[in-house]
Formats: structure tokens, sequence, C-alpha cells
């Protein structure tokens, strides 16, 4: 693998050639913003959280799914992408009820952390206050759509790690939803082996464990991880 | 009949916006009042398809007053669900947060809110008659009365980690015992707390030979009583059954299971309040008419169950012939019910149950995990205000699908408006508004208390706007201060 030498925040940077910014800059302790991203799982480039500027590029191109050239020239944070991260956030609140004083996951929570980090008071945008469903038919887990910001983690661990592929995205635009099998009540979801890596990873309070009150949804990501690691190094086979 | 109506708009220092409206009779005497409550916040729509475990923390958000007391009525709504019955360390937990909730609340209410009024006069100028014109007066008593607040502040933030909307109790139980160093810093502040409540009963109490005429005005009327009592009849606030006397202080009906509710409370509507004004059943409406809150609960027990609030009680039924009906007297009442609560707070902090360990763990056995068993569950406790009840409908999964909570404020607004139609009747001598029959409505229908899910204006100027309208509704008098 041959590395590439680039520049990120005015930065001489080294990756290997098949590295993304995202992984580059983390690497070199810089640190872009991201939410669909989830280490252990493919990239999907989804939430755009992660735009960044290189020069001589027209458009901003997100981080997590661009591979690193040689010769790159990055910049991470400017005030043209502080205002659209901020954007991207006001909307995912605009776009579904989230109510952080109530949320099972309030303070342990990806979207929360980033609207504070993006220093967002307000939202710009109408609420539509959609009345989403929520499922607690499964014997352990839960799904608040109102809190889903539809980043898809939950179907890429489901279906790459744990690979049973209950999870999947049904409709369009606004109307798209995560489902379980196909759109049965997740309790009913014969796929589902209740492993629980949903639960791990998704960011926000949309997955939860059932009885879960407010504030008490905390999750181990390290574990989908660990999973991911050890099942690479193939360290489970002596 | 020709009938004239005065508006008194918004009340101050009470916690909500309201409206009030006073309807004279074409002879210029009061005839009515209405105590308009056109705040509504739809909680129990928008608690609908919400899991039960969300319960408490969603509604202890129905009121930034008195967030304890629906967290505890819904989290027992919880219990009732799960039907489980809940570890012993955690009911007493509850308890012991109930009574800092009432401390706290009744401490809000006598010192910062009715204070002013009771110890600077009613006739006092509105721009002095304030908690900060109460301060340079009696420094001594403020200063007690809001380290009096704090306190109980202190408790609940000691077992709820959070001042305002702890969701600490949970369907099953609580999440958190009370720490060894948080037991020790509320046991030293006991003695100062109930120093503070003495000392204020005692400032009371020597006033009350001075306003004996103006209490008799003061929403003085019979009524029904009802609250919780204990096993014994024993004052109570979280856990026994229902009991109702009557204004002489005859028990009419006694050991009714608080979850069967319906059977014995209904509920009228009224198109000029959002409100619902709840009545006892055998009775009908508007007969069936009761108060709920201190003066009831000390009307209906049997005894205080503390020895210091014990003789304070029987001292305090001297004022009314088998029960005390003067709505003045809620203040009173209030300022026994913090001496209760100091007094049961520290029986609590001794109690082995609090410091009970499961055989392998740390922490106490704080919460019974468990699923829906039950379709439906009601919670009742005392809130500071009065009888609170919740009543939940859950389908299998436990979705909330249907919410009823019936809260102090509705069951005393029948009340409120006898208080009002009562002072005003004494006070309005002509069509015109004086500052006298101002202060004084408001000042009745402070002694309610009444929480409408605002904020309260403890200090600064009363702003009122009173509207007097005649029959036809043209306005005869207008005033608008602050
Ligand atoms: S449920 Fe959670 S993990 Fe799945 S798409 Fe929604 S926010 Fe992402
Ligand atoms: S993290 Fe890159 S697009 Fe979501």
């Amino acid at each position: 693998m041959a590395a590439k030498t680039l520049t990120i925040d005015g930065r001489l940077v080294s990756a290997q050639s098949e590295q993304t910014v995202l992984d580059a800059a983390r690497e070199a302790g810089i640190s872009i913003p991201t939410l669909c991203h989830l280490e252990g799982v493919s990239e999907v480039g989804a939430c755009r959280m992660c735009l960044v500027e290189i020069t001589g590029c027209p458009k901003l191109e997100p981080a997590c799914v661009t591979r690193v050239v040689e010769g790159m020239d990055v910049r991470t944070g400017s005030d043209r992408l502080h205002e659209y991260r901020r954007m991207i956030v006001e909307l995912l609140f605009a776009e579904r009820n989230h109510v952080c004083a109530v949320c099972v996951a309030n303070n342990h929570c990806e979207l929360q952390d980033l609207a504070a980090d993006l220093g967002i008071d307000h939202v710009r945008y109408d609420y539509l206050f959609p009345l989403l469903p929520v499922d607690i038919s499964h014997e352990r887990f839960g799904i608040d759509h109102n809190r889903c910001v539809l980043c898809t983690r939950c179907v890429r661990v489901c279906d790459e790690i744990e690979g049973a592929h209950t999870w999947d995205v049904a409709g369009r635009g606004g109307n798209a939803r995560v489902i379980t099998d196909l759109n049965q009540p997740w309790g009913t979801a014969q796929s589902c082996t209740s492993c629980g890596k949903c639960v791990q990873a998704c960011p926000t309070g949309a997955i939860f464990r059932q009885g879960s009150t407010v504030g008490e949804m905390e999750r181990d990501r390290s574990q989908l991880e660990f999973i991911v690691t050890a099942r690479k190094k193939k360290q489970w086979i002596v | 009949m020709m009938t004239q109506t005065i508006v008194i708009d918004p009340v101050t220092r009470v916690e909500g916006h309201a409206k009030i409206t006073i309807h004279l009779d074409d002879s210029g005497q009061v005839k009515d009042a209405r105590f308009h409550v056109t705040e509504f916040r739809g909680f129990e729509r928008f608690c609908e398809g919400r899991p039960l475990w969300e319960m408490p923390g969603l509604t202890s958000r129905i009121c930034g007053i008195c967030p304890v007391s629906h967290l505890l009525a819904s989290a027992k709504a919880g219990d009732a669900i799960l039907a489980v019955g809940i570890p012993p360390a955690a009911e007493k937990l509850r308890r012991l947060m109930n009574l800092a909730q009432m401390l706290q609340s009744h401490a809000l209410s006598f010192f910062h809110l009715s204070a002013p009024d009771l110890l600077l006069g009613m006739e006092s100028d509105p721009a002095k008659r304030n908690i900060f014109a109460l301060i340079a007066a009696e420094p001594e008593l403020v200063r007690s009365g809001i380290r009096l607040r704090q306190f109980g502040q202190e408790i609940i933030e000691q077992l709820g980690g959070k001042k305002i909307h702890p969701s600490w109790a949970v369907p099953g139980g609580v999440r958190s015992a009370l720490s060894g160093a948080g037991r020790d810093s509320i046991l030293a502040r006991i003695p100062e707390a109930q120093a503070t409540v003495l000392h204020a009963l005692d400032r009371f109490k020597r006033l009350l030979s001075h306003v004996k005429g103006e209490a008799q005005v003061f929403g003085n009327f019979t009524s029904l009583f009802l609250g919780l009592v204990g096993a014994n009849g024993n004052w109570e606030h979280y856990g026994g059954h229902i009991r109702i006397a009557d204004g002489a202080g005859n028990i009419i009906a006694d050991h009714l299971d608080p979850s069967q509710y319906r059977e014995f409370i209904g509920e009228a509507v009224e198109p000029w309040s959002y409100l619902k004004f709840p009545y006892y059943r055998p009775l009908g409406y508007p007969d069936g008419m009761y108060r709920v809150g201190p003066l009831a609960r000390l009307n209906i027990c049997t005894r205080m169950g503390t020895p210091l609030a014990g003789s304070e009680l029987r001292e305090f039924r001297e004022q009314g012939n088998g029960a005390v009906n003067s709505s003045f007297y809620y203040h009173y009442a209030r300022l026994i019910e913090m001496l209760a609560s100091v007094e049961g707070i520290e029986r609590l902090l001794d109690d082995p149950d609090l410091r009970s360990r499961s055989e392998s763990e740390e922490e106490p056995l704080l919460r019974a995990h468990a699923g829906i068993n039950q379709l439906s569950g009601v919670g009742v406790s005392e809130a500071p205000r009065g009888t609170l009840f919740h009543e939940y409908h859950v389908d299998e999964n436990g979705l909330v699908k249907s919410v009823n909570l019936i809260i102090a404020t509705g069951q005393n607004n029948l009340a409120m408006n006898r208080t009002i139609a009562q002072i005003a009747r004494h006070y309005v001598r002509s069509p015109r508004i004086t500052e006298g029959m101002l202060n004084r409505v408001e000042a009745g229908i402070r002694a309610f208390d009444p929480c409408l899910s605002c904020s309260t204006h403890a200090g600064g100027m009363m702003s009122l706007h009173v509207i007097l309208l005649d029959s036809a509704g043209r306005v005869l008098d207008e005033r608008r201060r602050g």
C-alpha cells in the first residue's frame, strides 16, 4: 500500500492510499464531525456532516467516502462548512420530534452533541412535527421513529456484523423509515436475533432498551469495534 | 336581569395566566365569580403513543412548579401497570422526595407569595407589597423562608440529581438511592428548618387575632374536603386511601380505593374554562364541590402522626367547628404541613429501610423490573396543592393509549370561584374597582396556591387588568396596573 501525503488544515499528513480523508484526519488528531459514520461498518456518505473543502474541487466532499489523493489540500473547518453543518443539524431537528429533555438518550446522544458543538440554540426552520409511531413490540428493545435521523447505522450493523439484515429502509424522502423485516412489527421480525447491535449503533434515542427512562440510554460502541477487529484479525481462532 | 361584569386580568403571583370575571346583578351586588383558565397545554394528548416508561419524565413537565408530584403519581400509575410491589427502600425514598416537595412548595407559597399580603397588610401600596418590601421590613423571616425552600430543593436534588424535572422515580421504583453524605447534610439542616417553621407559625398565629374578621369573608363556606389518609387515619401524602369529610367535619366516606376514583368522582366541563370540574358523584354537580390541599388534608385526618405538627393540629382545629371552613386557613394548614414534612423527613432519614442492602450489592434494592401486566393503572398522591390522580391505559406492549389527569387546581376550581365571589361581595360597593378589593381577590386565589403551569412572579409590581362591565357588556370601569 503506497503512502500518500496531503495537507489537512495546513498540516502535512501522510496516509495510506486506501484511507479516507476522515481516517487520515482522525489519525492526525484532526476532528471532523460525523453522524452516519460508524467504526466497523461500511460508509454511506448519507448525512453530509463530514463535508470538507478540497482545493481545486468546485464542490464540497464528504470526508468519510473520499479517498486520499497525493498532494490533496483539505480544509475541515470554515465559516461556510460551519454554516452548512449547522443547517444540516437544524433540518434534522425540524424534520422529526427530538425533545431532548424527555428523551431516553438525553446527554448520551450524538445529534445533541453535534448541536452543542455547533452552537445551535434555536432552529430556523419550521418544525414538521410528524406524528410517527413507536414500536415496542420487541421483548427487549424499542424504536421511536420520531427520533430517527435515518443514518442507517442500524441497517449496516445488522447486515454487516450480525448478518441478519433485519433492518432496512422503506419509503422515500420525508416518508423514509427504517423497517424491520418487510415492515412488520419488530417483535414479529423473524430474522431478528435480538443481538442488540443496532441498540449500540444508534446515535440518537431512536433505538432503545425497553424500560429506559429519560437519559438512561447509554451505549457502548466499542463493543461493535471489538467484534469487528477480533473477526478481522481472527482473534477467536486459536 | 341586568348584570354587570368585572374582569381582573391577569392575576399576578399566581402560577399561570388566568382571568377573573366578577358578575354583578342589576342592583350592583355580586352574583357570581369565575376564575377562567384559558391556558391549556394538551399534555393528555401528547402522551398518547409514548412508551409507559417515559410517562414520569413527560408528565413531570406538566408543571414547572410541582414536577415531583406528577413524577410520583406517574410512577405509581406505572407500578400499577407493571403490577409490582416496589422495594421498601424505593417507597420510602419516594416519600422523602414528596415531603421535600411539600416543604419547598409550601415555603414558596407562604414566604414568597403570600407573606407580603399577610404581613404588610392588604391595604398597603401594591408597589411596596411584594417580597422585596418584605425583605426590607422583615429580613430575618424572609431569609429563613428562602433557606427553607432551598432546603427542600436540596433534598430533591440529593435524590433526583436535578432541581427541576427530576426523572428519578420510574415505574417499579426509583433510579438511585440517597448517599450517606446526602443523608448527613440533610440531617444537619433539620434543626434550622424546624425552627424556621415554628417561628413562622408563631408569627402567623399572632397575626390571626387581627385578621379574624377578614378570614370570615375569605372563602368561608362549607364544602366537602377530600384527600388521602393513612391506614389509621393519619395525615398522609403518598399512599393510603381516600377519605371525604363534610364542612362540619363528619367523615362521609372513608376507605375509598384511590384507583377506583371514577366511581366517586365525576368531572364536569364548563365552556369558559379549560380546567375540568371534578365533583363528588353522590352529591352531583355542583353540590358535590370539594376542596383539596392543605386545608382539606388537615380537616380529614384523624391525627398528624408527628408530635409537633400533632399539637399544632389540635390548636388549628379550634378555628373551626368540626372542620375549618375559611379558605384563609389554607395558609395556616400549609405551615402545619411544613412542620409535619420536616418531622417526617427526619423520621425517614432514620429509617433502616433507606439503607437496606441486598445481599450482594452496595445499593439497596430500588427498582422492580417487570413487563406490562395490566392494561391500565391509576397513581394517586398528594401534591402540595392537593390530591393528584394519574390514570393511564396502555396496549399490551406498554404504549400509552389514553391518559386522564385530575389536578389539584381543577378540584379547587369551584371553591376558588366561591371564594372570589364571597370576597367581591364583601368589598365591591359600587361599579368602581377599588384597590383593596383587587388585592383581596388576588390574595383569595393565592390562598389556594393554584398552579397553572406558568412561572411565578415572586417579586415586582402586580400587573392587573380590571374591567367592569354592565349587562350589555359596556365597560363601566377599567383599571390596569403594573
Ligand atoms: S434507528 Fe438509529 S441507527 Fe437506525 S437509522 Fe434511525 S437513527 Fe440511525
Ligand atoms: S459521516 Fe460522512 S456523510 Fe455522514
